[in-house]
């Protein structure tokens, strides 16, 4: 069980002020992500969380409880580091027993549980090993056991893929969601990867400067955006925006179109351009163009198409696909 | 621009660091070949240096005289005695400067480190009555005070350099373990910072044995260590350069020992940081 609720967080670094004020719901059992540029305060709101931040003020409920002035350990909150944090002195056996060791388990329900953990993330053949001689992958499974093994209420992970190389983190993306198919507990989920917070989350709460811009599911937020920066943020490559003509059609200060929603067209279409570089990735080509009157914008076709540099195309935005703005970049209804 | 080490450049290098090692290294030599002379050939000049009668009568009249062992147990006591109690302040004081700092703790770090600049004398009246009044003066207990706050600064200077090279994020990961406080530093800590610690206590001992200053001044007897048990032979009767010798020789020959074998500990111990 563990339902979190934040309310009117706000963390303050001696006068910088990191969370201004922060109100969110994690239901029980949820996979919450939180996305959004380096230094927006990912971070530091899990750490708030966790307990290993002091809060400046506002309060964070764990089931319903105000847990703003409780030690991490009395939170019952699980944690993952970006850096593992194992214990290096200690065998991989030892660092998942030691939360169990903290709360006074009794061996045999310590070597059970440490068993039975080390079987679901395939560590049986390493439990005598020091975390100096694992791989990267083995060493954050490590890390992902001893918070597995503590049963808390929810887990959280601050960036726990960005130090492993790409294969290896598509590996380990896929473990931690069949994880939480299997625990069923709440996770939050901390990365500026937005591939990773799409396919992972049931719920994507898009951070910027220390502000909440939007709370919801990948594909509402993919297709309703509140506004340019989650626009821009969500999908890549990133939205294209437009102003102009194009705008004053659709009666709004600017309009966005994603990569993927506009037709391409050697022939006709609603704006000429010019291709400035293509990149080939088999399955699909990135455009990248110079729209006459509009600037640089990026086009994905599907499949191979035969252009290059210089080649003249014509572009049309799918029409309800288009997204519009107003002065302040916040989202209007569809036109 | 990579510096390239000349052939004639190392030489010249090990050469002038044999001369220096060798510089050092003369007195503590001079004194044990002293302590294996007689008086009349200790003073002689020119001094001898290997052919003259080994004798081993100064160490066998030392021995009479007083009670090496006597000596040498409270030095033993006062060192290991002092060295820890300032682990455990050192300890906690270099946790919570290096995991805690705030913006004062650097220069709190080295207003510590300045206290050791000012003359011991400075403060030996306000200490001696003190210890007058509390009854402490030779008392073994007074002593492991004094030395391990005249060792406190350094100690937690070595410590907090130790305990900053380790990663924050463990100690959390501890925290969200339900480690607490004291737990968090005896099993994850301390384990983690072994060879600081050891080397810090060694040099921590060194520096208790070899101190002079406190341990003459606020000893008679009881609790004198063998510093008092030198001094004891440089001044009654006159200059007695063999027996002083054997006396000296007895009495660092321990600590002699200790640095020898755990010179690499120690090396690592003063340059950490420095070099990595
Ligand atoms: N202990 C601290 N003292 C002062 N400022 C801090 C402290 N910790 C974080 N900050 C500041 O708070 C802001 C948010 O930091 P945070 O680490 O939460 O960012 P983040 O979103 O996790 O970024 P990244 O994606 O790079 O990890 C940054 O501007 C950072 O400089
Ligand atoms: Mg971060």
């Amino acid at each position: 069980m563990g339902a979190i609720r934040l309310e009117k967080v706000k963390k303050t670094f001696g006068t910088l002020d990191v969370i201004p004020g922060v109100d969110l719901d994690i239901n029980d059992g949820e996979f919450v992500v939180f996305v959004g540029p380096s230094g927006c305060g990912k971070s530091t709101l899990l750490r708030l969380i966790a307990g290993l931040e002091d809060v400046t003020d506002g309060k964070i409920l764990i089931n319903g409880t105000d847990v703003a002035n409780e030690a991490p350990a009395k939170r019952g909150l699980s944690m993952v580091f970006q850096s593992y944090a194992l214990y290096p002195h200690m065998t991989v056996y030892n660092n998942i027993a030691f939360g169990l060791k903290m709360a006074g388990e009794s061996k045999e329900v310590i070597e059970e549980k440490v068993q039975s953990a080390a079987k679901i993330l395939n560590l049986t053949d390493y439990l005598e090993r020091r975390p100096s001689a694992l791989s990267g992958g083995q060493r954050q499974r490590v890390a992902i056991g001893r918070a597995i093994v503590r049963n808390p209420a929810a887990f959280l992970f601050d960036e726990p893929l960005s130090n492993l190389d790409a294969a290896l983190r598509v590996n380990m993306r896929l473990e931690i969601t069949g994880l939480h198919q299997e625990l069923k507990t709440t996770m939050i989920y901390v990365t500026h990867d937005q591939v990773e917070a799409m396919t992972m989350a049931d719920k994507i709460v898009v951070l910027q400067a220390g502000r909440v811009e939007q709370v919801g599911k990948p594909m509402d937020l993919y297709n309703s955006p509140a506004n340019k920066f989650v626009a821009g943020f969500i999908g890549s490559p990133k939205m294209n925006f437009l102003g102009g003509e194009l705008a004053q059609k659709h009666s709004c200060h600017e309009i966005g179109i994603r990569p993927e929603h506009v037709a391409v067209s050697t022939e006709s279409g609603e704006i000429p351009a010019t291709v400035k570089i293509a990149e080939h990735l088999g399955a699909e080509t990135y455009l990248h163009v110079e729209a006459d009157g509009y600037g640089p914008m990026t086009v994905r076709a599907t499949g191979e198409v035969p252009l290059g540099e210089h080649d003249k195309i014509f572009l049309t935005p799918e029409q309800d696909r288009i997204h519009r703005f107003d002065a302040h970049g916040l989202a209007l209804g569809n036109s | 621009m990579e510096k390239k080490q000349t052939p004639l450049g190392y030489v010249s290098f090990s050469v002038f660091a044999w001369i220096v090692g060798l510089l050092i290294f003369f007195p503590i030599f001079w004194m044990v070949l002293t302590s294996f002379k007689s008086e009349l050939e200790a003073v002689s000049i020119p001094p001898s240096f290997i052919s003259f009668d080994w004798t081993l009568e100064n160490y066998a009249e030392v021995q009479e005289r007083s009670n090496y062992f006597k000596f040498a147990m409270n030095s033993v006591i006062l060192a290991v005695g002092s060295t820890l109690v300032g682990l455990v302040f050192a300890v906690t004081c270099a946790w919570a400067m290096a995991f805690n700092p705030t913006k004062r703790t650097k220069d709190a770090l080295l207003w510590m480190l300045s206290t050791k600049m000012m003359p011991p004398v400075g403060v030996l009246v306000p200490i001696y009555l003190m210890f007058r009044d509390w009854g402490l003066l030779d008392t073994r207990f007074g002593l492991i005070m004094v030395l391990f706050l005249m060792n406190l600064p350094i100690m937690v200077w070595m410590l907090y350099t130790y305990f900053k090279e380790i990663p924050t994020d463990i100690l959390e990961a501890a925290r969200m373990d339900g480690a607490t406080l004291p737990k968090e530093i005896i099993f994850v800590l301390l384990p983690m910072a072994v060879p600081g610690i050891a080397s810090t206590m060694l040099l921590n001992v060194i520096l208790a044995w070899n101190e002079a200053f406190w341990t003459l001044n606020l000893t008679t007897s009881d609790a004198a260590p063998l510093t008092a048990f030198i001094a004891s032979y440089s001044s009654p009767e006159g200059l007695f350069w063999a027996k002083l010798s054997a006396a000296s020789t007895l009495a660092v020959a321990p600590i002699l020992v200790i640095g020898w074998f755990s010179q690499k500990q120690l090396v690592r111990g003063l340059t950490f940081g420095a070099v990595k």
